[in-house]
């Protein structure tokens, strides 16, 4: 790309949970922010502009909440901008954050994305308000039930995801379900909600937030010789399509192909599976997490499951998949999507604590939204030429 | 990379078109069905089809639409398909512009179409706009718009910037009918506004087309070229604010280079009288600077297109000869988050 260096210097999350109770949602949000500026070595006078990201303005009740939350996010006298995509907002408040520091706009920019669910009802939200909703399940399980079919998956690949996230999910302190004797039988037992997905083989509903500080080659730098290594993006994108039409393939999207492609053309990668190191993509139910590996190309198509199967996407695997515990662990649905970014970054920052995966230098995270519809994706790594 | 860009004030970047919806207090259209005919109506006098779209930025807003993703079948409008880069952004289409002219100063692709719509008719605004306030002590307050920008005319008043006939005034020049003594002889709707000094609720989309520069001049003869955008916002609570003043405003102007030479119209999202006396008054126009000459928001107030309609007036007073052009868009009670874009003949 022609654009400047942009680094992420910061990142923070809140203990997400089904309901906190214990904050208001300035409250929440903050306690991301703050932590996303520690980690960064700054404070809010830091900050040139601030990007808002979140889900349906339903799910709260709060119409363009970053309005009221302008004075929380210390955004007073700056720029503060809100993107709603959809699922995908989260990684799309992350790469529109970046356009500002890539353009020379801003040298530093804070990325906030938040849900607090337990406010509303999003199962209402999700069905576009009209209640009788299928919910988000009921939505993609024709879609699980496709790639069934066409790659002839056995069964249990989806209780396998379900179980690796959830025993990822026990080394991340902020990670909403921590179900300690996960197991395939805990899994196989649990309720049929949309077949073929089980309870267990979804996302929960969480209240939650994500920051990031972003900022630009000089500041990356910096962070860098003081000894806090910068995440460098390597290549950012977002792709749209309609919601349906004859000829259109939700299984394998062509905005999620295109957006693939995008990233890996700008980040120079040529062979995903080799080159990418981990991922975070965006799996709120079990089966996705093969459907995203092939339509990302980090497995070849009909082959996703194989990398389920043969344990290479878990954390001690060649390829540890949403090392974090991902969306099925917590799901702040508005920050969902920047949490797998922000996780992405930590992987190659040196910074995901426990479950670290050895030696990242390139991690990609993912976001997807409505009906399949909605992609975003960047790459990020520890340097700005990871492979030489 | 061109100089501007290094004053953090955008590249080479230009609007060379755009399109509106007629203007109605009800529409049995959908929002896709405007778009579709916005977007298309945008893009031919181009020669452009959608296929030449490289970035698409939507503005809208799902309560106003009474529905949550309600932009996601806005897709089929700019005709998705292949799929585009694109985003939303839940503000005014003004924003969706920003948005689209960080993107295009990437310098990797060439055109964005971004556009604004929203369907007031179909909704309360007095039940509505309540659930835009602080959920915790504004909201139950259940104040509504009105009640707000009466808050505020007050401050203006008490401030000097504006008087009732001052008001009525401006109420006359943006609907171009109505006499000041015959106004000011109605009674009012909220102490010290009266009927005509509130924006009317309207239906309607516009879309607009933006390109890089060496693009923008094979299009049009005579590009709009954004040389200035800012926005800013201020503390939520207009208790906790100087209602007779607009910070916001003025420092979006300044870091939109208001200052660095002349303009000849401002075009202010003033959906209430007294707002466009203040805005003006914070920007320190002078008698010469045709203000609102469309009529502003006051004659037509699209929510979520009405701010993308003038930075669409603005830069058909620069396409159609004129020099330099402001225009303004705001979210917020109060005017609380205020945006500026400069266009003008020369990059």
């Amino acid at each position: 790309m022609s654009t400047r260096p942009c680094a992420v210097v910061g990142v923070g999350q809140t203990h997400h949970k089904s309901r906190r109770l214990d904050v208001s949602f300035g409250g929440l949000v903050r306690e991301a922010v703050f932590r996303a500026l520690d980690d960064a070595r700054m404070t809010m006078a830091d900050i040139d502009a601030v990007i808002l990201g979140k889900a349906p303005d339903l799910f709260e009740g709060v119409m363009k909440p970053e309005l009221y939350l302008s004075d929380a996010l210390g955004a007073v006298g700056k720029p503060m901008f809100r993107v709603h995509t959809a699922g995908s907002v989260g990684g799309t408040t992350a790469i529109v954050a970046a356009s500002h520091i890539q353009v020379g706009k801003h040298r530093t920019v804070l990325a906030v994305a938040f849900e607090k669910q337990s406010e509303g009802n999003a199962q209402f939200a999700l069905g576009s308000g009209r209640g009788a909703s299928l919910g988000a399940g009921g939505a993609f399980a024709p879609f699980i039930r496709a790639y069934i079919h066409r790659s002839r998956a056995p069964e249990h690949i989806g209780w396998k995801v379900a179980v690796k996230d959830r025993l990822n999910a026990l080394k991340n302190p902020y990670a909403h379900l921590r179900i300690e004797d996960i197991s395939i039988e805990k899994v196989k037992a649990s309720p049929m909600m949309w077949e073929p997905i089980r309870f267990l083989e979804s996302c929960p509903s969480s209240d939650g937030a994500c920051a990031m500080v972003l900022t630009d080659e000089q500041g990356g730098d910096a962070a860098a010789a003081d000894g806090r290594p910068p995440a460098w993006i390597l290549g950012a994108s977002s792709r749209s399509e309609p919601a349906s039409f004859p000829g259109r393939d939700p299984v394998r999207p062509a905005a999620a192909l295109q957006c693939a492609a995008d990233v890996y053309n700008q980040a120079g990668i040529t062979d995903p599976r080799r080159q990418i190191d981990t991922a975070e993509l965006y799996v709120p139910f079990s089966w996705h997490e093969p459907i995203w590996l092939e339509a990302f190309g980090l497995a070849d198509e009909g082959d996703g499951w194989k990398l389920v199967e043969d344990g290479t996407t878990e954390l001690g695997g060649s390829l540890p998949i949403n090392a974090s515990g991902g969306v099925l662990s917590s799901n702040p649905i508005g920050a969902s999507g920047l949490l797998r970014f922000a996780e992405a970054a930590n992987q190659v920052r040196g910074a995901a604590g426990e479950h670290q995966v050895d030696g990242a230098k390139v991690a990609i995270g993912m976001a997807y939204g409505a009906n399949s519809q909605y992609f975003s994706t960047w790459a990020v790594g520890r340097s700005l030429q990871p492979f030489g | 990379m061109p100089s501007r860009s290094e004053m953090g004030r955008g590249g080479d970047i230009a609007i060379v078109g755009w399109a509106q919806t007629p203007m109605e207090r009800h529409t049995e259209k959908s929002e896709t069905q405007l778009l579709m005919d916005v977007i298309s109506a945008a893009l031919a006098p181009l020669g452009l089809t959608r296929a030449d779209i490289d970035f698409t930025c939507l503005g809208s807003c799902d309560y106003i639409t009474g529905q949550a993703f309600s932009f996601v079948s806005n897709l089929d409008a700019i005709g998705a398909w292949p799929p585009k880069r694109d985003s939303h952004v839940e503000m005014d289409g003004a924003w969706a512009l920003y948005e689209a002219w960080l993107r295009l100063q990437e310098g990797d692709i060439e055109i964005a179409v971004v556009t604004g719509s929203g369907r007031s008719s179909t909704g309360d605004p007095s039940l509505i706009y309540p659930m835009e306030m602080d959920p915790y002590f504004l909201a139950p307050l259940g104040a509504d718009p009105l009640t707000f920008a009466a808050l505020q005319a007050r401050a203006v008043i008490a401030s000097g910037i504006a008087d009732e006939r001052s008001m009525a005034e401006v109420a006359i020049r943006s609907r171009s009918r109505g006499d000041v003594d015959a106004l000011l002889a109605e009674d009012y709707i909220r102490e010290p506004l009266r009927r005509h000094d509130v924006p009317p609720i309207t239906d309607g989309a516009a879309a607009m087309v933006v390109a890089t520069g060496d693009r923008a001049r094979r299009l049009v003869e005579r590009p709009a070229y954004i040389t200035g955008f800012d926005h800013r916002t201020e503390c939520h609570n207009p208790s906790f604010r100087a209602l007779d003043d607009s910070p916001s405003t003025r420092l979006a102007a300044e870091a939109a280079g208001l200052g660095d030479g002349p303009i000849e119209v401002a075009e202010l999202q003033a959906a209430f009288t007294h707002e466009e006396l203040l805005l003006a008054d914070v920007l320190d126009l002078g008698d010469d600077v045709s203000v609102n000459p469309s009529g502003g928001a006051l004659r037509a107030n699209p929510i979520m297109a009405t701010g993308l309609c003038r930075i669409g007036h603005a830069a058909d007073h620069v396409m159609s000869g004129g020099h330099r052009a402001l225009a303004h868009s705001t979210s917020g009670p109060c005017l609380q988050q205020n945006l500026v874009c400069i266009v003008a003949d020369t990059p």
